[in-house]
């Protein structure tokens, strides 16, 4: 589509914001059409936040220029964007948990009978308008912590529209949505730009640039590398662009050569938080040397499966073996002694202490033996030691190794628990959703690692919702499906159609 | 009015509100019924007006701290605001009086009560806002500063002209049992009661009340649609202040009459319990106010007729038990708002 003869609704000219030792953004130029959607492609700390907080007056800019809608302007606070006719759905949403969906809505912007005094009702009335104008299909008298993150997403755009948006930033939408969700958050989108609004939308993730956008921006660190369309571009040519270099986006690994089975997995029966089983008899085994991966679409016990083999959850029947000792009832430090990795699912709830610094994360396994403590004394020297080793060897970008955990980025969170479970010998890898939510260059980095220590001879199970992770990554796929394994194929048998076919419980005639 | 706001806050429903609304009932019918029994119709109108009277500091307490962590700020230093601005209300009423007659002095004096208590708040807001500084550790500098300057700076002998009498209001005031709790109180007991309900209904239904609200949530939220969090923390922690203030200069103008060392007596911390058993609302708090007040008038009561042989020391420490205990009964799982505590730093 060609964008040129469309009227100019928002530009920058030479962007640019300095933190302290950090120069976020370097010279960016950015041109945003009426009606149009341009995706912000770039990876975990490429700069796409901080270039949406500047437009939308969140930061200013150390240099640099904006025009919205052909009018120079200094974006103080975010009112001075609002009230240009820009709105921001952040990627952690704006909502309040304890307040209705109208009240979120109206916050900053309250209708009042008059005297400061709500109007609830007539703020109701408009959320249900709203609503139903862009089939949004929110309660306004809901309350918001009750919502499905997808709604909440909503409420968001609701809080937009409502401040009579016309220009709408979404920062990674996706990101924490059903496949379905997301579906519906794109019929939105080209519903809203069907009516002459425009759209900058931030994300990393290739297929859904290609799908949905109709000019694609790339941002490296810090630096707008290259402006290009959908037509003209691959997820590969995106994706080089956006790392700096060629990636491999399917993993290269040698044939399998499996040994002993390292873990063995015996009707096992677990239950969930509800005390509902959740995993109702999974037997499965991983051999030393490959890769089982296992697919299903979130909720089908793999949580409690993973949280299971790691002690982190109790078993309710069945058993399981790890190198040959019956671990079912063991506590986690027991078994991350007989050397069991564990890369879990939430990073930040289970994987990092946030306030820690780097250096501390890299030793939670190990942090009470030689030489990193003699008793009850710690010794710091040989934890930075260790360290700045890591740092080094895994890549992590991080201004040192005494930065908290919770000032890094998702991908390089990541690689600081990747390089803590791999920085000791390990005989079995359990990883769920080891790539979730983080830049393709962390992925592939990742990928290599998992595939070096099968190589070494570790048993892995990788456990993800991902299924081109599976496909890439598997030596055997395990499909679980209400709390069971239906199927353990070949990763050569194992077909998308076929894959799709066993995630969603159909049987398949053989 | 009043009740419209409480359903609406709550959420929950009508068996929230119809489950309270049957305790508090069922609360106010054997207390009656105790003290008909023991202390005869004179005896009861006495504790029934005097938990009236207790209760005002406690629910002006509780109201401070309430809107403080409504705002995202604790404020732990109640009791330090109370004890100083009773203590210079109490100088103002001494001095001022020397030279203005009494029906002046007196309204004077509790604009400086109120005031003092702002100015500390202000004094919070400037440590846990600007500063940074640990909310917890910012009240106690308060708690500490007051109690030390008012038992530095007090001397004994001082007289005043006299304190704020009781206003009855006409002939509601002559009603039997109800006339003399209700309607025979001095003037800050009256506003409490209004501020009450002025509250809640600001709290939940203005544009103040919901940016309030917000900014004690989730402050990024209010944030990112223009609402300054910081200046209204600032805004919010010194009005909060001024109703301490008025706490104090009850204390001193209406309910004693004159000061002596560390008079607070702990009431500024029993607010805070106020203010959690009554799940921050203003009228939750004021019914939390009343409960112990109550047991307080009672444990006077029973002290006075000399009906029960116990020893004072027991008697006196009932109503901290008691509220203890009907706090654990009935308290049950409070969730304050979610950012009270924490500094807000956009960038």
């Amino acid at each position: 589509m060609n964008q040129n003869n469309k009227e100019v609704v928002l530009e920058a000219q030479g962007l640019t914001k300095r933190f302290p030792g950090v120069l976020a953004n370097d010279n960016i130029n950015l041109v945003l059409h009426k009606g149009e959607i341009l995706a912000l492609l770039g990876e975990n700390g490429a700069g796409k936040s901080t270039l949406m907080n500047m437009l939308y007056g969140l930061y200013h800019p150390t240099e640099g220029e904006i025009w919205i809608k052909g009018e120079h302007v200094i974006l103080e606070d975010p009112s001075d964007a609002i009230a240009r006719g820009v709105g921001m759905v952040h990627q952690h949403f704006q909502l309040v948990p304890v307040m209705t969906v109208a009240e979120n809505v109206i916050l900053g912007d309250e209708i009042t009978r008059g005297g400061g005094v709500l109007n609830l009702k007539e703020a109701a009335n408009k959320v249900w308008e709203l609503s139903h104008q862009y089939g949004l299909d929110v309660d306004p008298t809901a309350m918001v912590e009750d919502l499905p993150v997808g709604t909440q997403q909503r409420v968001e755009i609701i809080k937009a529209l409502y401040r009579d948006a016309d220009i709408l930033i979404l920062d990674e939408p996706t990101a924490v949505l059903t496949p379905q969700e997301a579906e519906d958050l794109f019929r939105i989108m080209k519903d809203f730009t069907a009516r002459g609004s425009s759209i900058i939308f931030i994300t990393h993730k290739l297929k859904e640039v290609l799908a949905i956008a109709d000019t694609i921006g790339v941002l490296h660190r810090g630096r707008m590398v290259g402006t290009v369309t959908p037509e003209e571009s691959t997820q590969a040519s995106l994706a080089e662009m956006m790392v700096g270099r060629e990636v491999i986006l399917t993993v290269e690994k040698d044939p399998p050569h499996p040994k002993d089975v390292v873990l063995r997995i015996e009707n096992l029966q677990v239950k969930d938080d509800r005390g509902h089983l959740a995993v109702k008899g999974v037997d499965l085994e991983v051999r030393a040397g490959e890769i089982v991966g296992v697919a299903g679409v979130q909720g089908n016990g793999q949580r409690e499966l993973v949280e299971a083999l790691t002690g982190l959850r109790p078993v309710e029947s069945g058993s399981f073996s790890i190198s040959g000792q019956d671990s079912t009832h063991l506590k986690p430090r027991k078994i991350t002694e007989m050397g069991v990795a564990h890369i879990p699912e939430d990073r930040e709830k289970h994987g990092l202490v946030m306030a820690y610094s780097v250096a501390d994360n890299m030793v939670l396994n190990n942090y009470y033996v030689e030489p990193f403590a003699t008793r009850i004394i710690m010794h710091e020297d040989k934890i930075d030691e260790q360290a700045e080793r890591l740092v080094e060897e895994f890549d992590v970008r991080t201004p040192s190794v005494h930065t908290p955990a919770r000032n890094l980025s998702g991908g390089n969170k990541q690689k600081v628990i990747v390089a803590r479970e791999f920085s000791r010998p390990i005989t079995l890898l359990i990883a769920a959703q080891p790539t979730r939510g983080i830049d393709v260059g962390s992925i592939e980095f990742i990928h290599n690692q998992i595939v070096e220590q099968r190589d070494a001879g570790a048993a892995v199970l990788v456990v993800s919702a991902e299924l081109d992770e599976i496909m890439s990554l598997s030596d055997y796929v395990a499909v679980m499906f209400d709390g069971r394994v239906v199927d353990v194929l070949p990763r050569k048998d194992a077909t998308r159609e076929k894959l799709g076919l066993l995630m969603a419980g159909s049987e398949i005639e053989v | 009015m009043a009740t419209t706001t409480v359903v609406q806050e709550q959420n929950s429903g009508m068996s929230s509100r119809t489950k309270w609304l049957i305790a508090g009932g069922g609360i106010f019918i054997a207390a009656l019924a105790l003290n008909l029994y023991f202390f005869g119709a004179t005896g009861t109108t006495a504790v029934f007006a005097a938990t009236l009277r207790q209760s005002t500091p406690l629910i002006l307490g509780a109201m401070c701290g309430l809107i403080g962590e409504r705002s995202g700020v604790i404020n732990i230093g109640i009791e330090g605001q109370m004890l100083m601005a009773a203590f210079l209300a109490f100088l103002a009423n001494v001095y001022i009086g020397r030279v203005l007659p009494l029906g002046l002095t007196l309204p004077i004096a509790v604009l400086i009560g109120v005031a003092t208590g702002a100015l500390l708040g202000l004094f919070l807001a400037w440590m846990s806002v600007t500063l940074k500084m640990d909310q917890i550790i910012g009240g106690t500098v308060i708690n500490t500063l007051a109690l030390g300057l008012t038992s530095y700076f007090y001397v004994t002998g001082l007289t005043t002209q006299g304190k704020l009498q009781t206003i009855p209001l006409g002939p509601l005031a002559d009603i039997p049992f109800v006339g003399p709790i209700l309607f025979n109180n001095p003037p800050i007991t009256y506003l409490t009661i209004i501020l009450v309900f002025v509250l809640q209904f600001a709290l939940f239904r203005t544009v103040w009340g919901l940016r309030t609200r917000s900014i004690g949530e989730h402050p990024s939220a209010a944030d990112t649609v223009g609402i300054n969090v910081n200046r209204m923390r600032y805004l919010n922690v010194t009005l909060a202040g001024a109703f301490a203030g008025l706490a104090g200069a009850y204390l001193t103008l209406e309910a004693v009459g004159s000061f002596e060392r560390g008079m607070t007596n702990g009431r500024g911390f029993i607010a805070l319990a106020v203010m959690i058993f009554g799940r921050w609302t203003p009228i939750g708090a004021w019914g939390a106010a009343l409960l112990f007040a109550f047991f307080t008038a009672f444990a006077t009561q029973t002290q006075f007729t000399g009906l029960v042989s116990i020893p004072p020391q027991f008697v006196g420490m009932s109503p901290y038990v008691l509220t203890i205990v009907f706090l654990a009964l009935f308290g049950g799982r409070a969730r304050g708002p979610a950012a009270a505590g924490q500094v807000y730093d956009p960038e």
